[in-house]
């Protein structure tokens, strides 16, 4: 069953479009990975589905009671958060921003779910340990665990392994697939990391300016489209 | 201790007192916020806006707090807005507007009463300027101000440490941040007659930078600063009163002393 559908998709900044023709679904327990070169329109369709930008032409259709707010979504970081005095719990609570409603403190339950998502991702002995002081892997874990509490069905990654090291990357690779299938959490991921992207999705999305590809990672890895970039650009 | 009974049976020093603890605790609050989006430089630039308009009211004879307060709030929201804007660099904007504000309120007060002690009170503040009227408008903008804070608190955390996601979830980072200049821009008009337009920054500055050396969560940096701002307020006040020191000046001093001391304790 689709949760997500994307129509005849069109983005544009000051009318000039760059990003067009995106047509794609995602199904729950899909994990989608989206590639594509700088520039390409990743950024752009993000904040699309996020409801963060208003597409100029189609439709971008959530199913299954998901809303645009629920989508937990884990954006790059910034100068700002890496050396930010907040505690891991503090961090990870946030994310239930969207659940707070018009309430304006954190009730039990959802302290509760915070609780969970830092066991679920075994950050809970360094609740206390403040963000700044972490390694990229664990900021990144919390991060993870913060767009977990922010829903039950979709999570949105933005590149998430940018500046980890390659064991810290592959942990967060397996921690990612591992939410997809133990949980069954419909995955969307940004990356640049072709391979690994290939290697985890099941779906991909290659944009360039217009969708280029979308279907199963097996048929990309047939696609004359991945050779190319598989091979790093030389033709 | 007979001295300090003395000391506050002054109305002036009373009201001093009562307004300094809660604009210290305002502007302390403010202040990790500020300090963490890097809009430190926005409470000094509201500040000679506030110079600007204060001496505008003064030279047309009108209450200064009912002139200053809406004016320094809509240059707030303005500065925001400029941030935004490619057309002037952020730091720029600040620069040319709390400039400007400062060249005009000179000119304004110079045509009225001339280049006196009434420019240095505003530039450095004074303990004497505030009258019982000031006194009660203050109180009740910064209960206000920390009533918003701690009502808000969540959601100002969640916008402070990371807008793209707390927008992408829902939430008007657009609302909370314009709520933080405004309050920045009430508390910074509180705070310039006693603290003085050129002084009135560190008091946001300060607290926050010093509890950032010492404490590791949010909550914990927020409690630390409000207690370091209002002692150092209490201290520059003391100080000020028996060593006949200007008031705006001891105080920062007593913060900059303060951020020493975090500083060392901070370095393990």
């Amino acid at each position: 069953m689709a949760i997500l559908e994307c129509k005849d998709l069109c983005f544009a900044y000051e009318g000039k479009r760059v990003l067009e023709g995106v047509n794609f679904s995602l199904n729950a327990g899909d994990y989608l990975c989206v590639v594509g070169e700088n520039g390409s329109g990743k950024s752009t369709l993000i904040k699309g589905l996020l409801g963060l930008k208003a597409p100029e032409q189609g439709s971008i259709t959530l199913s299954d009671g998901l809303k645009a707010t629920e989508i937990g979504y884990l954006p790059q970081q910034t100068q700002v958060q890496r050396d930010f005095p907040a505690s891991v719990y503090e961090v990870v609570l946030s994310g239930c921003l969207n659940s707070l409603g018009s309430k304006l403190f954190y009730t039990k339950e959802l302290k509760q779910r915070a609780m969970e998502n830092m066991e679920r991702m075994g950050i809970e002995e360094i609740k206390d340990e403040s963000y700044q002081n972490l390694s990229g892997g664990q900021q990144q874990r919390v991060l993870l665990a913060r767009a977990l509490c922010a829903t039950k069905k979709l999570l949105l990654l933005d590149e998430p392994v940018t500046g980890l090291d390659p064991i810290a990357s592959g942990e967060m690779y397996n921690l990612i697939k591992l939410i997809n299938l133990c949980d069954n959490i419909s995955v969307i991921m940004v990356s640049h990391d072709i391979h690994e992207a290939v290697r985890y999705a099941t779906h991909i999305l290659h944009l360039g300016h217009s969708q280029l590809f979308f279907g199963t990672a097996a048929e990309y890895r047939q696609s004359s489209l991945a050779r190319r970039f598989l091979g790093g650009g030389q033709i | 201790m007979t001295a300090l009974i003395q000391m506050f049976s002054y109305h002036f020093m009373q009201r001093a007192l009562i307004v300094g603890v809660l604009v210290s605790l305002c502007a302390a609050l403010l202040g990790v916020s500020l300090v963490l989006k890097r809009y430190s430089m926005i409470g000094d630039g509201l500040s000679h806006v506030g110079f600007g308009a204060l001496a505008v009211a003064s030279a047309l004879n009108l209450a200064p707090l009912a002139v200053a307060v809406p004016v320094v709030v809509l240059a707030a929201i303005l500065l925001l807005r400029l941030r935004q804007s490619a057309a002037v660099k952020g730091d720029a904007a600040i620069a040319m507007i709390s400039s400007s504000a400062l060249a005009i309120g000179v000119i304004s007060l110079s045509l009225s009463t001339g280049m006196n002690t009434e420019v240095s009170s505003y530039l450095f503040g004074s303990v004497l300027s505030l009258s019982r009227g000031d006194a009660v408008f203050s109180i009740l903008l910064s209960l206000a101000v920390i009533a918003l804070f701690v009502l808000f608190y969540p959601r100002i955390f969640a916008v402070t440490f990371d807008e793209s996601f707390s927008r992408a979830t829902g939430t008007k980072t657009e609302l909370f941040n314009t709520l933080l200049a405004v309050l920045t821009a009430i508390t910074v008009v509180l705070g310039m007659r006693m603290m003085g337009a050129l002084l009135i920054s560190s008091l946001i500055i300060f607290p926050a930078l010093s509890a950032m050396r010492i404490c590791r969560s949010f909550k914990a940096v927020v409690l630390t600063a409000a207690c370091i701002s209002v002692l150092c307020f209490l201290t520059g006040l003391l100080a000020s009163y028996f060593l006949e020191t200007p008031t705006g000046a001891s105080i920062v001093v007593a913060d900059l002393l303060a951020y020493g001391i975090c500083r060392v304790a901070g370095r393990k």
